[in-house]
């Protein structure tokens, strides 16, 4: 199986461990993900906030090269994803934006989560589980732009998906419930409003342990970098010590598939995950 | 009323959103899920109202159209299907453009720190970006003055030693492309 695979911006750089993660899973059930040729920057919050042309013919011109590889295009990235679906919706619904990039919108385009969930994996990802997850408990964290709004993304429970919580069963973990799914990280404000993602991030970190979780699972760079990288700092200033390490769903999956790269993707964390998954004995 | 042929604010925000704008009912259920109203001036159900009531200095002298993190809940949630995210993009699109100043100055800063980094290499480059804004914004000085600037070091060096910063800039073949993408998009302004 081969897709057109749109990493974006922070793969190479804030999110390596995503990028390294995802290579390795996709290895091991034979999904060859072939880097669009030339891709550009989706734009993200900073063109659909200022220029509406620039929000949809930034998106458009990767949509247009994948076209014309004539395979369905897959992003790791919850922002990227949302500015596709957006310019998708744009260029081909009833009275579709001219930006003079040609797209018909004969491709699908997925996000990472929603294309390893798919059934014709299942079979696969199964077979590739050596370390069931056995006594890890995570909460779901889906964030914002995966799943809304519904009629951009077509998810089926905008309020309460299931996608990721399925797949932690699967690996052998244990989903464990919480409000919080689809609550948002702040995300764009990261530079100049820290007092914001402070107080929003610090809400889910409290919300997950009251849930009784020892991880949060995610499936967007900026939601994983917030909650990580802001932890300390976060607990620092109420005097705790969270100590929740934040996964990327395909480190999950790597680690239940007995990847050699755990190790690497993991030192890579500001919450080092390790104590904990040395304690459940699963390094 | 407005004189014939003349487009008002309010028209030209239709123009983006749709005619639903006018079916809103006040019920404020966009501003009781939204995580940013603790810090607003003008709560969402407000912003609506601005709108239809063609209030457009209120509405853009808003500290809310700047600090709203586009997460699109009030939009899932609004029972009579008003895009209320998009709303608050064509507000800051139409401020942007008048060149005012915006009552929370730092973040079309950022926007257009990001912005810049993509026209010159077709991606962001997360490291330029960073430093071009806090440049402009004026954080900097802020910083070196406060001392906070020992923490951004402390987070920049743990980022460093973890892999986690990109020194060299991205290469993108299509960058002649994209800037030709940013030249038509000057011209394509909201009035
Ligand atoms: S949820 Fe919709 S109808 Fe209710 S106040 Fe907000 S915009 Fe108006
Ligand atoms: S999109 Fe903006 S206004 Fe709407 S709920 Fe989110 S932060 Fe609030």
């Amino acid at each position: 199986m081969k897709v057109s695979f749109f990493p974006g911006c922070s793969l190479e750089g804030t999110a390596r461990e995503y990028g390294e993660s995802i290579e390795a899973v996709c290895n091991a059930i034979d999904i060859e993900l072939q880097e669009l040729s030339g891709w550009n920057c989706c734009g993200a919050s900073s063109a659909h906030a200022t220029n509406e042309f620039l929000s949809i013919a930034l998106p458009a011109r990767n949509l247009s090269i994948a076209e014309k590889a004539e395979r369905d295009l897959v992003t790791p990235c919850a922002a990227c994803y949302s500015r596709f679906k957006t310019a998708e919706k744009a260029l081909t619904g009833e009275s579709p934006v001219d930006v003079e990039i040609p797209f018909k919108g004969e491709i699908n385009i997925l996000h990472m989560l929603e294309f390893l969930c798919r059934e014709e994996f299942a079979e696969a990802i199964g077979r590739n589980i050596t370390t069931p997850l056995h006594k890890v408990k995570a909460v779901s964290y889906y964030g914002c732009l995966l799943v809304r709004p519904p009629g951009v993304t077509h998810a089926e429970h905008c309020e309460d998906p299931g996608g990721l919580d399925t797949l932690i069963a699967k690996l052998g973990g244990e989903s464990v419930f919480w409000p919080y799914k689809t609550e948002c990280c702040g995300g764009s404000l990261v530079l100049t409003r820290v007092d914001i993602i402070h107080r929003l991030n610090s809400r889910l970190l409290d919300m997950a342990r009251e849930a009784g979780a020892d991880c949060i699972v995610t499936a967007c760079p900026l939601c994983q970098a917030n909650l990580d990288t802001r932890q300390e700092e976060i607990g620092a200033g109420k005097g705790i010590k969270y100590n929740l390490p934040i996964f990327y769903f395909t480190e999950l999956m790597g680690l239940a598939f007995g990847n050699q790269g755990v190790d690497k993707w993991f030192g890579r964390h500001f919450v080092d995950p390790r104590p904990l998954l040395e304690a459940k004995q699963l390094l | 009323m407005a004189v014939q042929g003349e487009r008002t604010f309010r028209d030209v925000v239709i123009e983006s959103v749709g005619e639903e704008i006018f079916d809103c009912y006040q019920c404020y259920k966009c501003s009781a899920g939204c995580p940013i109203s603790f810090d607003m001036d003008l709560l969402p159900h407000q912003i609506i109202r601005s709108v239809v009531f063609n209030q457009k200095e209120k509405a853009l002298s808003s500290k809310t159209i700047w600090i709203c993190a586009s997460c699109e809940t009030c939009t899932t949630r609004c029972p009579n299907e008003i895009d209320i995210a998009k709303v608050m993009d064509v507000l800051r699109q139409i401020q942007v453009e008048s060149g005012g100043e915006a009552k929370e100055p730092r973040v079309p800063v950022f926007h257009q720190a990001f912005l810049d980094s993509i026209k010159k290499t077709g991606r962001v480059h997360e490291l330029t970006m960073i430093r071009n804004y806090t440049q402009k914004s004026g954080d900097l000085k802020e910083k070196l003055k406060s001392g906070e600037w020992k923490n951004d070091v402390k987070l920049g060096m743990k980022m460093f030693l973890r892999g986690k910063l990109k020194v060299m800039s991205p290469k993108c073949e299509g960058v002649k492309e994209v800037r030709k993408i940013f030249k038509q998009a000057a011209e394509h302004k909201k009035k």
